[in-house]
């Protein structure tokens, strides 16, 4: 029988969410995905200046993200003993993770809870993929 | 060339602040010396540009525009009109592919390449151009716009095709690089070579003049315009509205402040829709007018309604008008525009020719549908013909009024307030103009110069120095080396457009051919 795949947001900082789906997956011998997205719109103003270093800054903030972000969560979860992939995307939060769990036929999407006054007033991550998603999701205090 | 960063401005700036001090009579002679001075070095090149084709009044430079436009419409098979739906679609990402998150998109690149063209020349220019060449200017200008579209998709796809990218990623593109790279393929390499390098003077030239000399001197028009007109303080004080114009240029430019930039730059587009909705409401305003306003237009187009140039004038007033407000067959904002990550230079080109649609037959249209329905444009009641005052060499104006003075007055008779609110969008317009152009002018500076922080520095705080120096001179002056300088980079450029437009023909075919075979598939929608 092949293996669940779980999509996990993470954003840097919501180590509960990583915790929980380390903890599932080892119990289900499911397959981790940790999705990482770097927030952009097309249609964002950008200055001359801007535009022709877009492509360099882009490099400069994947090599980062993947640095900073993406090889110590996916090290501290392999120690923990799960499998997992890291998958480092620009775009819209929600938007992503309803596509890659669509991609990849995740079983479960986990996803962190961030509480704010703006994620109040403008929705957060996770409400919006508890809209969007096609699988159960999971979102993790 | 040495530049001291620490010594150099800071005499001229004592200086001018020495004589801030002085009297308003000494004052008014600050402006009036640099206008002199200024204008006697740049006459003999604007004379030069504007001479008249042999034995007729018509300036050479101008039909060399309307027969280029023509040239790359007909070449392109009417390119603006069949690709104009593929464009739009291409701006709200239809076909981005979503590997390239993260890139510069087309709706960027567009957007960026705008904030740059919209400037004064949509507010001021139109305004010139109406009142030198009557309502019929305005017919012209909107069949220069239409046309301009092929032009400038010629040169933005060139622009992306023959782009420099270096190795940490960023990437340098434009005339410059078309005009020396494409050549050499064809086989001209010496010739491609100095045309580049002339096509570089004419832009730092551009860069100063119409980038710079022509914001500054139209955003004073309207400092004085609003605090009191003639009584107003600062009327004829120009290099102090300069001067400050100028601290906020260096601090983005020389200081890298880029969040007043991005500010500036951001606010344009708000700024244009603000502009395009209050035009809109004066249209339905004075509704009942406007059958009549479309008919002075179309007539004036071809009758001349007894304006001093007659159909000749307008015709040259408005393809310089739009030529100068969008830069099409200029080879300007294929800098900006060549900076997009796509496969397909084409692309690109495409999305450029919104550009002059928006711009012109857009923007344009509407500042002088304004002026020509408010009726500040004099008309002599028995004849019904405009009043021509020789003097001036324009129609006469309420208030003896031009350039962004009378646009201001149109938009005034309708929104009393709305003077105000045009004084905020020209400063808006005018510095992301600037700072657009001092990016165009540096990237051919540095071209010329080679790129170090010495020769930056020296383009920048010449950049300023145009800025107090635009601002003090008289607009005449101002706007004839504006137009020079534009239009020599036109000229420079629209040659090697000519060589190189089959390149562009062969990519647009195998495009085309490739969007109806399917095989070039929208991703979303």
């Amino acid at each position: 029988m092949p293996q669940d795949v779980f999509v996990v947001a993470y954003d840097g900082t919501d180590q509960h969410a990583v915790d929980f789906a380390v903890e599932r997956a080892i119990r289900e011998n499911a397959q981790l995905v940790i999705v990482h997205i770097l927030e952009w719109s097309p249609y964002t103003f950008l200055t001359t200046e801007e535009l022709a270093e877009r492509h360099k800054a882009r490099q400069q903030e994947l090599a980062r993200a993947e640095e900073a972000v993406m090889k110590p969560v996916l090290e501290r979860v392999r120690r923990a003993g799960a499998t997992a992939d890291g998958e480092l995307r620009y775009g819209s939060a929600v938007d992503i993770l309803c596509s890659i769990a669509k991609e990849k036929g995740a079983a479960m999407i986990i996803v962190g809870r961030s509480s704010s006054l703006s994620t109040r007033v403008f929705g957060s991550v996770a409400s919006g993929v508890a809209q969007c998603a096609t699988v159960p999701t999971v979102i993790v205090p | 060339m040495s530049f001291d960063r620490k010594t150099q401005p800071i005499p001229l700036v004592a200086l001018l602040l020495f004589f801030t001090s002085t009297t308003s009579a000494v004052a008014k002679s600050i402006d009036e010396t640099i206008n002199e001075a200024v204008a006697s070095v740049t006459t003999p090149f604007v004379s030069f540009i504007f001479s008249p084709l042999p034995g007729t009044d018509f300036p050479w430079i101008v039909l060399w525009l309307i027969v280029a436009a023509t040239i790359f419409t007909i070449y392109f098979g009417f390119i603006q009109v069949r690709a104009f739906m593929h464009s739009i679609e291409l701006v709200k990402g239809d076909y981005s592919r979503p590997e390239d998150a993260g890139e510069v998109s087309h709706f960027q690149a567009l957007a960026t390449a705008l904030s740059g063209t919209v400037g004064l020349g949509n507010i001021a220019g139109v305004a010139v151009a109406v009142s030198i060449g009557g309502p019929g200017a305005t017919f012209w200008m909107i069949l220069a716009g239409l046309t301009g579209m092929a032009s400038k998709f010629t040169e933005c796809t060139l622009g992306v095709k023959y782009r420099n990218e270096y190795p940490d990623g960023s990437v340098s593109g434009g005339p410059m690089y078309y005009l020396s790279k494409g050549l050499a393929e064809k086989g001209f390499g010496l010739p491609g070579q100095v045309l580049a390098t002339v096509f570089a003077v004419f832009c730092v030239m551009g860069a100063i003049g119409g980038g710079n000399m022509f914001q500054a001197n139209q955003v004073h028009a309207q400092v004085v315009n609003v605090t009191g007109g003639s009584d107003s303080w600062l009327d004829g004080r120009g290099w102090i509205t300069g001067l400050i114009m100028a601290g906020f240029v260096f601090l983005v430019i020389v200081g890298g402040i880029r969040s007043i930039a991005r500010f500036t730059e951001k606010a344009v587009p708000f700024m244009a829709v603000l502009y395009v909705g209050a035009a809109i409401v004066i249209l339905i305003i004075y509704a009942d007018k406007i059958p009549w306003a479309l008919g002075q237009i179309i007539t004036g187009a071809f009758t001349g309604l007894g304006i001093a140039g007659g159909v000749v004038g307008g015709l040259i007033q408005g393809f310089r008008r739009a030529a100068f407000s969008n830069e099409a067959g200029v080879g300007s904002a294929s800098i900006a525009h060549s900076a997009v990550r796509t496969k397909e230079p084409i692309t690109e080109g495409f999305v450029s020719l919104l550009e002059p649609f928006i711009d012109t037959v857009v923007i344009c249209t509407m500042t002088a549908l304004v002026i020509v329905i408010t009726g500040v444009l004099r008309i002599d009641p028995q004849t019904g013909l405009y009043v021509w005052d020789a003097g001036a060499g324009r129609i006469a104006t309420e208030g003896d009024l031009s350039g962004i003075d009378l646009t201001s007055a149109a938009f005034g008779k309708a929104i009393s307030w709305f003077p105000y609110v045009l004084v905020v969008a020209a400063v808006t317009f005018a510095f992301s103009t600037m700072i657009s152009w001092s990016y165009y002018g540096m990237k051919a500076w540095t071209y010329l110069f080679g790129e170090g922080r010495r020769s930056e520095l020296a383009f920048n705080s010449m950049f300023c120095v145009f800025v107090v120096i635009g601002a003090a001179m008289n607009l005449g002056a101002v706007i004839d080396f504006a137009d020079a300088a534009i239009f020599a980079m036109a000229l420079v450029n629209i040659t090697g457009l000519y060589v190189l437009m089959p390149v562009v023909k062969q990519e647009m075919n195998s495009y085309l051919d490739r969007l109806k075979r399917g095989e070039i598939r929208k991703t979303k929608g």
